[in-house]
């Protein structure tokens, strides 16, 4: 495949996230249609899972809405027990939609 | 003729929202209706303590100014309200907002609906006895388990109780654990007469309730596409439903409000906080949200369409709150030169303290805010030009005066550890107790025929 270079996913989508309980939920959205291809090939539950390594200790899930350009991911046992039980800063999973959109994806020609 | 609408504003998307939002939305432009959000996951066990301490409490008390504020133009236009702030304590709810309306001169003009029986606290022992396990959705155990230590406990409720509440009269509807979607698609449900069979307009009403429950979310707040250019915030319009019979709607904001309503920010808050996006599951139907259809009709304006359902479940989600514990951050400030490295070692120095004290702790957090606390290994800023960090340690323990040893060493820490450390003005951390959430399910019928309706006239 011939590309036109790797550039972060937040150049080409943008996202949400929260918490329910020990689960980060992030939606991530293609800026244009043409860019959901993208995220459908290249932004797999397993790629999720290795990006954030020791910070997600259960199974990633994936979930796609190509209605919206959009793929919503689970991720389990991420947030300390989540909730009023969680020790962490973002406790509530916030910031992680960024950290998603720090992954780099190859554009295609 | 032109077709009819049903407008519903969002006043308010959490408990500590922005408090003028509900008297812009009922006065900015035409709305049907105010619908108003006080309750997450684990308030109901604040609130249940608050009701232990004293009788008069345990309902969302920040709901009575702003009804104060909104009364006068709703009753004159004829503007209802819905809101879940009765918590666990509707009576007192209904009392103080009945109490507000006769202060403002409007005996005779509101009628305060509640509906009981979301709170299920005192009929979980004969509920297990019947063989309700109740087991965590996420664990797998049993409620047994952890009986002697619930806080409280809520059936989440739909939109039957708060049509009929409406059928009824009431102008003020003060629900419990009424789910947060629910405030918004009973009233168009109501106004258009849906038939609770028929799953495709609830499922629509669903994704509006979803829509609008998170207040500004929706309309510029934390939006992340181009939020630098997202008009006038400090202005910001809540966001409003104008809904149509057949279940379509546009989602839209008051004209001359700040903020944003597009594709991308409609999008960013269908996103938020779901699950499988095929199974939305409520207590009225469970909404496909891979069938919603946007478009953009017009500034600040998108409509969304075609969105399918299918037949509710028979169980319903309950919330139980239970204590597990105790937790306490303490939080200390490393300057210039090497902050991390010198925040790094107070933390090697306080962790040996603590080993050294013998304290049974369950679990110890090391966070440097300012450098890596939120992105965690996925920080690429190197630490050496960090100019300046927080060091945020916190520990879990189910012994309370390990917990509050622990802040004492972190306060020692001023003087017997790394030199520039400063913003410790706040004193030795406090000791908070560990209210754990216990996500479970419920047949409905062991909650539906105790649902209790209330009309009561100011």
């Amino acid at each position: 495949m011939s590309t036109l270079g790797r550039v972060p996913l937040i150049r080409i989508a943008y996202g949400r996230s929260g918490d329910k309980g020990d689960t980060v939920n992030i939606g991530i959205a293609a800026r244009r249609e043409e860019y959901f291809p993208i995220l459908e090939q290249q932004v797999t539950a397993e790629r999720v899972k290795s990006h954030f390594g020791a910070m997600v200790r259960g199974e990633v899930q994936r979930f796609e809405l190509p209605n919206l350009w959009a793929i919503n991911f689970l991720l389990h046992g991420a947030l300390d027990g989540g909730g009023t039980v969680s020790l962490m800063l973002d406790g509530l999973g916030k910031t992680w939609a960024y950290a998603l959109l720090r992954m780099e994806v190859e554009i295609p020609e | 003729m032109s077709e009819r609408i049903v407008r519903v504003a969002c006043g308010q998307g959490f408990w500590g929202d922005r408090p003028e939002a509900p008297l812009e939305q009922v006065t900015r432009g035409p709305v049907d209706y105010v619908v108003m959000d006080y309750l997450a996951e684990v308030t109901m066990s604040i609130l249940q303590k608050a009701r232990s301490r004293d009788p008069a409490q345990g309902y969302a008390r920040d709901f009575i100014p702003v009804l104060r504020s909104i009364l006068p133009v709703c009753v004159e236009s004829g503007i209802r309200v819905l809101c879940n702030a009765g918590g666990v304590n509707l009576e007192a709810c209904r009392d103080a907002a009945l109490e507000t309306a006769r202060g403002l001169g409007l005996t005779g003009r509101v009628r305060v609906g509640t509906v009981h029986g979301d709170d299920i606290l005192a009929r979980l022992p004969s509920l297990i006895e019947a063989g309700h396990e109740m087991r965590n959705l996420d664990t797998g155990a049993p409620l047994a388990d952890i009986v002697d230590r619930i806080q409280s406990a809520n059936a989440y409720i739909g939109a039957a109780p708060l049509v009929a509440l409406l059928q009824q009269g009431a102008t003020v509807v003060v629900a419990g654990r009424s789910t947060d979607t629910a405030l918004t698609y009973a009233p168009v449900a109501f106004e258009f007469g849906w038939s609770p069979e028929d799953v495709d307009r609830y499922a629509a009403g669903v994704v509006a309730g979803h829509l609008i429950e998170c207040g500004a979310q929706v309309s510029g707040g934390n939006t992340m596409v181009d939020w630098e250019s997202v008009p006038d915030m400090a202005n910001v319009g809540h966001p409003i439903i104008e809904a149509r019979a057949d279940g379509s709607f546009v989602v839209t904001k008051h004209p001359g409000t700040g903020g944003r309503i597009s594709r991308q920010t409609v999008t960013e808050q269908l996103l938020y906080e779901i699950g499988d996006p095929r199974s939305y599951i409520t207590p009225d139907c469970v909404a496909d949200f891979t069938t919603i259809d946007l478009s953009e009709a017009g500034p600040d304006a998108v409509r969304i369409s075609g969105v399918r359902g299918r037949p509710r479940t028979d169980s319903l989600k309950v919330s139980i709150a239970y204590t597990d514990g105790w937790k306490s951050t303490g939080t200390l400030v490393y300057g210039w030169p090497n902050a991390v490295a010198k925040a790094g070692a107070a933390d090697g120095i306080l962790r040996e303290r603590l080993d050294r004290a013998g304290l049974e702790l369950d679990a110890i957090r090391t966070e440097f805010v300012g450098w890596n606390a939120t992105h965690a290994a996925l920080t690429d800023h190197a630490a050496e030009n960090v100019p300046e960090v927080t060091l945020r340690v916190s520990v879990r323990g189910h012994d309370r005066d390990a917990v509050a040893a622990f802040g004492m060493q972190v306060q020692a820490m001023v003087l017997s550890g790394p030199p520039g450390v400063t913003g410790f003005g706040g004193g030795r951390p406090k000791v908070q107790e560990v209210v754990a959430y216990w996500p479970a399910l419920i047949d409905r019928t062991q909650v539906e025929p105790f649902l209790r309706l209330e009309v009561a006239d100011a």
